[in-house]
Formats: structure tokens, C-alpha cells, sequence
């Protein structure tokens, strides 16, 4: 158990104007599972993609099984058995299982692949470590619980003995969650061992063997999680002592601002996703929707924000019928939207920070004046913004897709809270930030609230949408299971009604 | 009712399938490098190429087949500038695809003069014969039709299940696939993305160089000004017409070229009509298509992206955003 699998040594990685990684001395023992924690922007998946080979170091060394290894590339790091699950998966959605496992291995001198044999050997590991997938699925099809499933079984395939897991539980549910700790308990016992990144507490001391704390790109010390505590790794990682739970005065609630009434709305697959849903909220206060993901919630705010065709029913928004507007007609009625995926609607990951912080109002006055953009208007305030949300960054021009998970989340939230906006739609605010961020969000929220906007938050955290909403709605399979208010609430009520039971009256 | 008639009769399927190979072989070279994320408007340029460098070979060597080689190797060399540009450089694709073709025109227009000067009763070089398939060649139609070709068109026609294979029982195939869909997961599984990249575009340079040489020396035996007069833009549509596989785009490609053979058999029926209209009908036909039954398409993912490594030594102070919009993934 004591044996050192792998070492860094004085790692170093510099980006243009910042150091990612300073003087960064890691060590990992064989079959733990040890957890690097720290702020978003750290470091952590800088200094995992150096292990990987992604990126070359610009100093230390990296010593895994006792070999130095020079010249790192992930051909070569998979070879000695390092094998990384992604914050961002890195699955191709329009191939099959099989041929995602496959690329890059079967490289012998016949250049026929055999997908038999490897769709074999994935549930032939499928079944030793437990975990299930179709080998024949398109991976576009699977949930995000199954492809991580299957990007976990791509390392093993891989013969991986060191598994990098980055943020892996930040799109899982809760039972997905307990399922994945289950299945690394597993992994460890057959001798892998596992270096997790999470910004989840309860998570780190659940499941960790040692904890590593990253500051700033420096490691801050390691520590056994059965000596430590919430507080304890929250102060070392954020530098400062951690509000954990949230304050906040009783609603205000004033004139309706959204009303939903007996909506439907269909997925992709055209089929009904909402299904006859009627709610309202009011100034001043937080309606919260919980419930498993997939349930309807995607569309359910892309139809509220003009993103999805409503079939049938109505949005009334400041006593307006705004079924099917046009996003942008929203938007200026003072709508804004933190939408799910940051990559897909909330930022365009080839434009600069800078770019990124006026989506919405590039367009309009102060940032435009008579077709003219005003660049210096647009940098002073992007500059504001970033100062405001501490949001960690070399330059705000750079590309907004080069910052860490966490800062892109922040990018969005800052723009969207800082339009003032009387209808704040937010789904799932926090995901990938650290302990000290959601702190800051979730009190913005709430001030946000306390200004009188009508804040509508979706989230697939029970205890974000418990600690944070005035009143709790649960989604099923596209409809309302019941309304509570928050100091009615239980989370036994609320977790049976998000499997689909009536609220009991 | 003539023209009706027209569609029955096998000289008219002949000249599809001798009018549809040169189509054919610049579709699949298209595949080739879409499917790997090239978006690759280059494919005239490089038949251009080609029809000359395999005219100009046949005719010093005065061997057809020696003529084919030298098509292939110069629609390689021009793929591989487009490469440069377009993989290494990381010039907007589009933009890279044009230059390459506005310098095949030029190249082979100049040289063309050079070698000939303004003498227009140039010489003609060797061309392919039909292959002698003996009493095979006697069965009623089908003998006109699928027996009395040149090599080139049977060659074509072997290699559309052939590019099928590779693309999808290879793993060659499945990293020029997983390439033009996700570059980043093709380089986290230790594959270099640039290579794949550079290697289907020599094969797609080969394959229309030999396209831009079926349309130069199977018959007429000789060059002119822009000879390939916008085929390879036809094979562009033939290959997003057949939804980027193999099988499909030929097929896109034998619809063109039937069209283009219907045209010439207007001309022979003597219509009152400019026998410019008749031109125009290949890429009327091509028009049409692409409008009519062709849905939304979807290609491959990192189409025209230029794929760059982030945080590795040696590229990073190329990334910057001078003017071009590279593809970042966090
Ligand atoms: N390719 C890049 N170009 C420029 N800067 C980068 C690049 N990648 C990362 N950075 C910067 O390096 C720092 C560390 O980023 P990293 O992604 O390692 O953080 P992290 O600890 O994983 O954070 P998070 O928890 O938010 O994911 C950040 O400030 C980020 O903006
Ligand atoms: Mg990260």
C-alpha cells in the first residue's frame, strides 16, 4: 500500500502571462485513491494533462514505476499504463462504442480491425468491474452517465494502472455518483489506483484516501482525509474560512413576473418532454425545480427562453404573451439565462473573454453607438466584470475556451447577473465551481432575488435547490409531481416525487 | 419520345460510366479528406493537375499508364501545399482551396504555353484503349456497357468498395473518421491528428490527379485551358450529396454524370437551341440535387477546423488570434 506509483517533482507550466503549475511536487501511492483539490484555475487539470502527455512541461520531472519519463506524450503515457478520463469527455459522438475503445490500439501490421473481438473483451471488463455498456451503441445515444462509463472502460481497455479521473461526478446524479465510488472502490481493490478531481467535499471525504491541495498553481500539502475535515479543506484551498451554508431572509414576494401555463413542449426526438406544466413566480423570490436530469428540464427553459418551439400552452412574462418570441425580444424585456451547457449556449469558445462578456448587448448602447462598437466601453467593462467575479485569467483577450472548467462558468454567470435582469432563468449555476465560488454565486442569487427579480433555478443538486428556492417544484418525466415550500420541504418527500410519486396531500 | 428513348439505348450508359470516372475518383479522394476534417474544395485544382501533368507525361514518355503515374504524384504535390496551409499554417481552408486552385489553373495554362507556345494543332499524346474483353463485349448491351472500357474506369469503379472497406473495417479508416469528427480525442488517444490529416490528402490528391488524367486521356488525348472545367467542384457536391461515404457519393457522382452525358446526346439530335444550354446541364443537375433531396446535412464535425495542440512548447505562441478563429477546446 506505502509503494510510490508515481512522482512529480518541481512540475512547472507556464501559459502566456500566467504560471499554471509552480515547483509542483506530487506523490501518489499504489491502490489509493487520492483527491486534488483547489479553486477553479488552479491547476489541477493542467498539471493531470502533464502527466497525460498533453501538454509538455516547462520544467520537473515526472517519475512513474520508478521511470523517469522524458518527453511525455499520451502514446507514451498510455503505454506505461496512465489512462485519463477528461473534464471534457473526449468520446467521438458519431462513432460506435466499440470503435471509440478501438482507436489507436489494433495498430498491428493487419489493418483490419475485428470489432467483434473487442466488443468481447469490453463486456468481458464490463462485467469484471461492473459496469455495463452496448458495445454497439453510437455514443451520441448514451447518457452522460454511460459515457463516462465508457470513456472509464476506454483507460481500463487501455490496460490502465494509474486512472485520472477529472471532475467526473460534476454531470452525474446522485445515484450515478454512488454508482461510480462503488465501481472506483472496486478498481482500487483489483490494485489500480486513482487520482479524482472534485470540487465536491462531502465527495472527497467519502471516497479519498489523501487529499493534495493546489493554490494558485502551488501546492499548498497533503494531507490523509481521516485527519482532516469540510472546514479545515475548504480554508486550505481557498485560503480563507468558507461560509458552507447559505443565509438568506424570507421572500418578498411582489407582482407575478412569469406565468407557465399547461405548457408542452417536445425533445429532439419529437417526442412530449413537457408535458402540460403550469407554474408562476413571482418578484422577489427563487422557484426552484428539482429533478432527475432528463426529465424535461432542458426543455422546459429552452422553450422559456425562446431556444424550443412551444407546442401548445402559454408564457405569459410581465403580463405578455410571449409564447415562441424570438430569444432576442426576450432578452430585452429583461430576461437572462444561464443555460446548462456552457459550451454549447453559453459561450462562444473561439472569441475572447472580453468578446464573451457582451453577448447579449454588443449591439446596443454603451457598446455600440451608431454601428460603431466602442471597444474601450466593452474592455473597461469586461475588465470590471472579472475583477467583480474574480474570475482567474491571464488576459481577457484570450480565447474564452483556454480558461479552466470553473472560470468559463464564471464568465457566463457574471454577464448574466450583471444585466440586472427581472427573470433570471439559471440551471445548474454551479456546476464545476469551487467551494469559495459557489459561495459567491449562490449569495448573488439571492441578492439577485432580494432585488426583486424572479429567479426560476434548475438544478440536479437537491441541496443547491433546497438551500437556495422559496418554493420547490418537482419535474417527472415532464410534469409537476408537486409544489413545497421550502420550509415544508424533506428531502425524503422531494426524492420520492423525483421518482415520479405525487406530492401527498 | 427521342429523347426519352435516349435512356435505353447502351451507348448512352457507356458514355455515363466513362463521363461519371473521372466524378467518381475525385468524389472518393473528397471523402478521404472531409472525413479526416479537410474541407477540401481543392479537388479541381488538383484534377486539373492531373489532366495535365498525366497529358504532358503520356506525351515525353509516350506511355499512357507512365502519364497516369505522373497525374497522380502532381494532384498529391498540389494536396500536400494545401496541407501545408491549411494543417500547418492553419490558413482558413476555404481560402487555402482557392489559392490551390487559382495556382493549378495558372500552372498548367503557363506551361501549357511554354511548352507548346500559341501552336493550337498541339500534339496528342498516348491515351488508354478500351480493355478487349473478346466475346464478352458481343452480349447485348450490358456488353457496350460494362465490357468495352478503359482500365481507368474499372479501376474507379473497384476502388468505391475498396474506400468503403478502409473507411469502415480499418483502422486506418476509423482515425481518418474519428479525426474529421474530434481531433482532440484522436490526439488524447495518442494518435497524431496533423499525420492523419496530411496522409488522406496525398491520398485524395492521388485520387483526383487520376481523375483530372481519366478526363485528359481516355480519348481526346490532349489538354486545354481549364480542361477539368469545374468537375472537381461537382465532385465537392457529389461527395456532401452522398452524405461523406463512399458508397453514396459515387452514386451522386453517376447521377452527374449521367446528366453530363445526356447533355451530349442533346447535342447530337440537333435542337434549335445554343449547345451552350446543353453545357449548362451537369451543373443544372447538380443545382437541383443538392436543392431538392438534399436535407439538412451534416458532416463531419471539425470540418474545416485547423486542429491545434493547446499548451504544448513549441506551437503555443503560434496560437494567436491574428485574424484566424482556430478551433479551441478547453
Ligand atoms: N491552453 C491554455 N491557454 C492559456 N491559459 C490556460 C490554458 N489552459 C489553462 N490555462 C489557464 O491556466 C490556469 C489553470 O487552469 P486549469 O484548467 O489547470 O485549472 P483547474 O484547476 O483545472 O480549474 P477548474 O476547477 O476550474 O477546472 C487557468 O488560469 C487557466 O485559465
Ligand atoms: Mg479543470
Amino acid at each position: 500500500m506505502s509503494e510510490i506509483i508515481l512522482e512529480m517533482k518541481g512540475v512547472r507550466k507556464e501559459f502566456p502571462g500566467l504560471v499554471a503549475n509552480d515547483n509542483v511536487n506530487l506523490q501518489v501511492k499504489k491502490g489509493e485513491i487520492h483527491v486534488l483539490l483547489g479553486e477553479n484555475g488552479a491547476g489541477k487539470s493542467t498539471l493531470m494533462n502533464i502527466l497525460y502527455g498533453l501538454y509538455a512541461a516547462d520544467g520537473g520531472e515526472v517519475i512513474f514505476k520508478g521511470n523517469v519519463i522524458h518527453d511525455n506524450t499520451p502514446k507514451k503515457a498510455i503505454g506505461m499504463g496512465v489512462g485519463m478520463v477528461h473534464q471534457h469527455f473526449m468520446l467521438i459522438p458519431a462513432l460506435t462504442v466499440v470503435e471509440n475503445m478501438i482507436l489507436g490500439m489494433q495498430e498491428g501490421p493487419n489493418p483490419v480491425i475485428n470489432k467483434k473481438e473487442a466488443a468481447n473483451k469490453i463486456l468481458e471488463l464490463g462485467k469484471k468491474f461492473g459496469l455495463k455498456v452496448d458495445p454497439y451503441a453510437k455514443v451520441w445515444q448514451l447518457s452522460v452517465g454511460e459515457q463516462q462509463r465508457v470513456e472509464i472502460l476506454k483507460a481500463l481497455f487501455r490496460g490502465a494502472e494509474l486512472l485520472i479521473l477529472d471532475e467526473p461526478t460534476a454531470v452525474l446524479t446522485p445515484q450515478e455518483t454512488q454508482e461510480l465510488f462503488t465501481l472506483l472502490r472496486g478498481l482500487t481493490k483489483q490494485g489500480l489506483t486513482i487520482i479524482f478531481i472534485t470540487h465536491k467535499l462531502n465527495e472527497v471525504m467519502e471516497i479519498s484516501d489523501r487529499i493534495t491541495i493546489l493554490q494558485r498553481g502551488k501546492v499548498v500539502g497533503t494531507v490523509n482525509t481521516k485527519d482532516t475535515n469540510k472546514q479545515d479543506l475548504a480554508r486550505m484551498m481557498v485560503g480563507r474560512d468558507v461560509v458552507l451554508s447559505v443565509d438568506k431572509a424570507p421572500a418578498n414576494p411582489g407582482a407575478k413576473v412569469l406565468e407557465v401555463k399547461d405548457l408542452e413542449v417536445k425533445n429532439d426526438k419529437n417526442l412530449v418532454a413537457v408535458n402540460k406544466l403550469s407554474f408562476e413566480i413571482r418578484a422577489g423570490e427563487i422557484f426552484g425545480i428539482a429533478g432527475v436530469d432528463g426529465n424535461g428540464q432542458s426543455e422546459l427553459v429552452e422553450a422559456l427562453t425562446g431556444l424550443r418551439v412551444v407546442e401548445s400552452g402559454e408564457v405569459i412574462y410581465n403580463n405578455e404573451n410571449v409564447t415562441n418570441k424570438p430569444p432576442r425580444y426576450l432578452i430585452e424585456k429583461g430576461m437572462a439565462h444561464i443555460p446548462e451547457d456552457r459550451h454549447l449556449r453559453g459561450l462562444v469558445l473561439n472569441m475572447s473573454v472580453k468578446e464573451n462578456m457582451v453577448l447579449e448587448d454588443f449591439y446596443r448602447e454603451p457598446f455600440t453607438v451608431n454601428h460603431f462598437m466602442k471597444f474601450d466601453k466593452i474592455d473597461a467593462y469586461s475588465k470590471e466584470l472579472i475583477k467583480e467575479y474574480d474570475i482567474r485569467l491571464s488576459s481577457d483577450d484570450i480565447p474564452v475556451g483556454n480558461l479552466s472548467g470553473g472560470n468559463q462558468q464564471k464568465v457566463v454567470l457574471a454577464r448574466m447577473l450583471q444585466r440586472n435582469p427581472n427573470l433570471l432563468i439559471v440551471m445548474h449555476p454551479t456546476r464545476g465551481l469551487d467551494v469559495g465560488a459557489i459561495e459567491f454565486i449562490h449569495k448573488r442569487i439571492i441578492r439577485a432575488r432580494d432585488n426583486g427579480s424572479a429567479v426560476l433555478l434548475i438544478s440536479t443538486e437537491l441541496e443547491e435547490v433546497l438551500t437556495l428556492s422559496d418554493r420547490i417544484g418537482v419535474i417527472y418525466e415532464g410534469q409537476l409531481m408537486g409544489i413545497v415550500n421550502q420550509k415544508d420541504a424533506n428531502t425524503n418527500e422531494l426524492g420520492l416525487m423525483m421518482a415520479g410519486s405525487h406530492k401527498a396531500s | 419520345m427521342q429523347i426519352l428513348s435516349l435512356l435505353i439505348e447502351a451507348d448512352f450508359w457507356a458514355a455515363t460510366l466513362r463521363l461519371t470516372t473521372p466524378l467518381l475518383l475525385a468524389a472518393l479522394g473528397g471523402v478521404f479528406s472531409e472525413r479526416a476534417g479537410i474541407n477540401n474544395m481543392g479537388l479541381d485544382g488538383a484534377m486539373l493537375m492531373g489532366a495535365f501533368f498525366g497529358y504532358i507525361g503520356a506525351l515525353f514518355t509516350q506511355n499512357a499508364f507512365l502519364g497516369f503515374v505522373c497525374a497522380a504524384i502532381s494532384g498529391a504535390l498540389i494536396m500536400l501545399l494545401l496541407g501545408f496551409m491549411s494543417i500547418n499554417v492553419k490558413v482558413n481552408q476555404i481560402v487555402t482551396a482557392l489559392g490551390t486552385n487559382m495556382l493549378a489553373l495558372g500552372v498548367t495554362s503557363t506551361a501549357f504555353r511554354m511548352i507548346f507556345g500559341n501552336d493550337l494543332a498541339q500534339l496528342t499524346s498516348p491515351g488508354l484503349v478500351p480493355v478487349n474483353f473478346g466475346s464478352l463485349s458481343k452480349i447485348p448491351f450490358l456488353g457496350k456497357v460494362l465490357f468495352g472500357q478503359t482500365p481507368i474506369v474499372y479501376l474507379a469503379i473497384i476502388l468505391v468498395p475498396i474506400s468503403h472497406y478502409i473507411m469502415y473495417n480499418t483502422h486506418w479508416g476509423l482515425k481518418i473518421r474519428a479525426t474529421g469528427e474530434h481531433p482532440k480525442a484522436v490526439d488524447t488517444v495518442g494518435i497524431d491528428v496533423y499525420k492523419v490529416r496530411y496522409v488522406s490528402l496525398i491520398i485524395s490528391g492521388i485520387l483526383c490527379g487520376l481523375g483530372g488524367a481519366a478526363v485528359t486521356l481516355t480519348g481526346i488525348n490532349t489538354f486545354y485551358d481549364n480542361i477539368t472545367a469545374g468537375r472537381g467542384f461537382i465532385a465537392v457536391a457529389a461527395v456532401v450529396f452522398g452524405k461523406w461515404s463512399p458508397v453514396g457519393a459515387s452514386l451522386a457522382t453517376l447521377l452527374f454524370g449521367a446528366g453530363e452525358a445526356f447533355q451530349l446526346r442533346l447535342q447530337g439530335l440537333g435542337f434549335d437551341i445554343p449547345y451552350a444550354y446543353f453545357y449548362m446541364l451537369p451543373y443544372i443537375v447538380t443545382m437541383i440535387s443538392l436543392i431538392f433531396f438534399m436535407g439538412p446535412s451534416k458532416g463531419p464535425a471539425a470540418t474545416g477546423q485547423p486542429y491545434i495542440k493547446s499548451g504544448s512548447k513549441a506551437k503555443r505562441k503560434k496560437v494567436s488570434r491574428a485574424g484566424l478563429k482556430p478551433e479551441v477546446k478547453s
